[in-house]
């Protein structure tokens, strides 16, 4: 057992930081720290610049971009591009898709697409949940005839993020109605150009439109858009929702979002003073540290024991309390404003800092880390069942 | 000891449920009313006033009711059912409250007249920037000369500032806090209203050496503005009863209904007992809730009757939000359902006149006051 870092990841992280600061604009990572929407230009340009460093897609075959890293390396990389208020290369791109198609795909669709795919010279959006098919995505109806070399997909999508900006979408489809739930589905990749696509946005409870419904209409697709077998998408979706196990807790963002909280406290308080002297506020916010300590130590455990490449048991640990961890630090900063948190809306007029208005939108926008990516009943489940061997 | 209504007030409610019913059918009405402004609709303003809601706490010689803090919770709890977006704790029982304990005899028939036919609307200019829950109201200055008063200073955020017809300001007076009546149209004042997250609105008054007019006597009001404040608490914790209610129904609901996994929600027993929690915590919310109401009936101590209240309604107010959206999955995050709304507002107002937090912190003060808590006088 031992705490340091070896001299060599010790160098890694400073080259990390070294980066992370100096190659990312510092406009982005001020948009990111005061918590303000990114637009896709910038989302874009942060990706762009970490790929010119050959650090976009550090999980991929080194063949396509990846880096033969350690486990270590990878987190290392994750939290210091988080403390930076470095975006993070888009999930749907760098986490998801990218893999599979690296691990699953013909030489001809990683040739076509993996190389755009680091750059988010395409911008990809994940399909897989449906009105019906939450929770229980197995059971999704999207439907991908085959007729001569093309299929020709009905159904719809629904809670595809950032799906406005989508240029391509990877797709769960059933192509074998007569097979049982999960043998009966194929992972198709979708113009989201074609003929009979319709994306529409939905409305969330914080006045955003992040989230779409996509609908497909007798979209005809080529058949070599189809990712690996016919009939094998479910494989290659449990491949993909397993695949990440590096970073499925925000430690790092919360890290930071907390320490911010912090520096903001110091003046939060009534005429100017400082709420570090309300022990209610001192022991909760000390009570989070300590939270964020344990969920960073035990990160750090399952980092140091996934070398031989197997998801630890543990991830669900990491959704499960990383999640409620980020949403605890959205609560504190609604609280530390008091009544200035009700002023979401207010213009620049307004007497108010700037992290008053946008920590309320903030808090309730985050309800959705514990629903989407596996719920976090989901993951008690698994923990359940897998870990505890309990069937419910 | 009784904790039911009598059939007057049975009678109120189902009026009063019956026109916000109507008003707000669906979470589509409420949505249409609170994208435009004033972020509420006056017709059935007009119609609470017209069923006598709007004068339910006020002096008959002042052109109210009459009646008491047990009514004013009827509709503060059918308001929050549908989380109706008027005005009704802000306007009747903060403005109409302070004006009715301390405004002159012309002042109160005058307003509180007004106020109850619905013809006119006041709130309380009170929270500053910087100062969280004060109840000093000190960064706006009141000055005299003479026998005319001006203010200057900012309030903000002032809920339904922008819309008001007349704003009840506090203000630094010699040896306390002072309340003045300041029209929006008087000199030097600016006011600029925006929408606030639950789709209410708010603004950033401005006073700039604007002429204003004691309430009442010219002096400190503070102990006037503690009581009612505790009083709009009191009312705001019926409110958050209403909301709560309907955010628990409306996640039964979807349990029973909802099919993953070939089966309705309602299945899981993981989330069955998580409503059966959430009504745990509204039921008990709704006792302390309760019993703060028959405080305020009683002239017991309102004010820890309010903290009491507002803790335990922060307490159950966050934890029946988040669980109802939650146990909706992705749809309890969207504008087009409700669910989210509820949560929405429950958040507001907990940050509306102290959070638990702040109540918490209250009542610590007062530990040493008492060995056991009786409830009963
Ligand atoms: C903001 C946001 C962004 C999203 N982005 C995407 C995206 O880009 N692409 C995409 O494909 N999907 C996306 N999703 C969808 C997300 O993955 C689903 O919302 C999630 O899987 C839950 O499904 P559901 O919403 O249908 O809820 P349901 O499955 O209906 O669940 C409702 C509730 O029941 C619980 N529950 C369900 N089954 C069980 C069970 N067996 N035992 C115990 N509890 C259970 C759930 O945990 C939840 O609390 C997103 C969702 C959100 C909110």
């Amino acid at each position: 057992m031992r705490l340091q870092l070896s001299d060599e990841d010790v160098a890694f992280r400073e080259e990390m930081r070294e980066f992370f600061t100096t190659k990312v604009s510092k406009e982005i990572r001020d948009t990111v720290a005061a918590r303000h929407e990114l637009t896709k230009e910038q989302i874009v340009e942060a990706q762009q610049a970490l790929n010119a460093g050959g650090i976009a897609v550090p999980n991929w075959p080194v063949e396509w971009g990846g880096k033969d890293w350690t486990p270590l390396q990878r987190h290392i990389w994750h939290e210091e591009m988080q403390l930076a208020n470095v975006p993070i290369p888009l999930a749907f791109n760098a986490g998801m898709v990218g893999p599979v198609i690296a691990a699953f795909g013909s030489q001809e669709l990683k040739e076509r697409f993996l190389p755009k795919t680091a750059n988010l010279d395409i911008w990809w959006s994940q399909g897989f949940s449906e009105p019906d098919s939450g929770s229980d995505l197995a059971s999704l109806r999207t439907t991908a005839v085959k007729e001569g070399d093309e299929y020709v997909v009905n159904g719809q999508k629904t809670w595809t993020t950032l799906g406005q900006y989508g240029d391509w979408i990877f797709n769960l489809v059933r192509t074998d109605p007569e097979a049982k739930k999960q043998a009966g589905i194929s992972f198709l990749l979708i113009d989201m150009t074609t003929p009979g696509v319709t994306v529409r946005p939905i409305e969330l409870i914080d006045g955003g439109f992040e989230v779409n419904e996509v609908f497909f209409d007798n979209v005809r697709v080529p058949a070599e858009n189809l990712v690996g077998e016919e009939n094998k998408g479910w494989d290659y979706a449990k491949f993909l929702l397993g695949n990440e196990r590096v970073g499925v807790a925000p430690v790092g963002a919360t890290k930071r979002s907390l320490s911010a909280a912090k520096d903001y406290a110091k003046t939060a308080g009534p005429g100017g003073t400082s709420l570090l002297d309300d022990p209610l506020y001192a022991s909760q916010i000390a009570d989070l540290e300590n939270e964020l300590l344990a969920l960073e130590l035990t990160a750090l455990r399952v980092v140091a024991h996934s070398t031989d490449g197997k998801p630890h048991p543990a991830s669900s640990v990491l959704k499960l309390r990383g999640t409620e961890l980020q949403q605890a630090v959205t609560e504190l900063y609604v609280d530390m404003g008091g009544p200035a948190s009700l002023a979401s809306g207010a213009g620049p007029e307004s007497d108010l800092a700037d992290w008053n208005k946008v920590s309320t939108p903030y808090y309730l926008n985050f309800r959705k880390a514990s629903i989407y990516g596996g719920s976090n009943e989901i993951q008690r489940t698994i923990i359940a069942g897998t870990i505890l061997g309990l069937r419910g | 000891m009784d904790f039911t209504l009598d059939a007057e007030q049975v009678a109120l409610r189902d009026a009063v449920r019956g026109l916000l019913g109507k008003s707000y059918e669906s979470s589509e009405t409420r949505r249409a009313v609170t994208k435009q402004d004033p972020g509420w609709d006056e017709k059935t303003w007009a119609q609470l006033a017209e069923m006598g809601a709007l004068g339910l706490p006020f002096a008959e010689a002042d052109g109210g009711m009459g009646a008491g803090p047990v009514e004013v919770s009827i509709v503060a709890e059918e308001i929050g059912r549908v989380i109706a977006p008027e005005p009704y704790v802000e306007a009747v029982v903060l403005a109409g409250g302070l004006i009715a304990a301390a405004g002159t005899d012309e002042q109160r028939a005058e307003i509180l007249g007004a106020l109850s036919e619905g013809t006119l609307v006041p709130v309380f200019a009170h929270n500053e920037p910087g100062q969280r829950y004060s109840e000093a109201g000190a960064g706006v200055t009141a000055t005299k000369s003479g026998d005319a008063w001006t203010l200057t200073g900012v309030k903000e955020p002032v809920i339904g500032g922008a819309r008001a017809d007349l704003l009840i300001v506090s203000a630094a007076v010699d040896g306390g806090t002072g309340l003045f009546l300041v029209k929006p149209d008087a000199e030097g004042l600016t006011r600029d209203g925006y929408a606030t997250f639950e789709g209410g609105r708010a603004a950033r008054i401005g006073l700039n050496a604007t002429p204003a007019t004691p309430l009442g006597e010219a002096g400190d009001q503070s102990g006037v503005i503690a009581k009612v404040i505790a009083e709009a608490q009191i009312a705001y914790g019926h409110e958050s009863l209403g909301a709560m209610q309907s955010a628990l129904e409306q996640t039964t609901e979807y349990l029973k209904t909802r099919k993953q996994f070939g089966v309705p929600l309602s299945t899981f027993q993981a989330l069955t007992f998580r409503a059966a929690d959430m009504y745990v915590e509204l039921e008990l919310a709704r006792s302390v809730v309760t019993w703060a109401t028959l405080v305020l009936l009683d002239g017991g101590d309102a004010q820890e009757a309010a903290s009491r209240a507002k803790l335990q309604v922060s307490k159950a107010g966050r934890h029946i939000g988040k669980e109802a959206i939650q146990l909706h999955g992705g749809i309890g995050m969207t504008a087009e359902y409700s669910v989210g709304h509820f949560t929405s507002r429950l958040t507001a107002i907990d940050h509306t006149l102290g959070d638990g937090r702040h109540h918490l912190a209250l009542l610590v003060e007062r530990l040493d006051d008492h060995g056991v808590i009786e409830p009963l006088p």
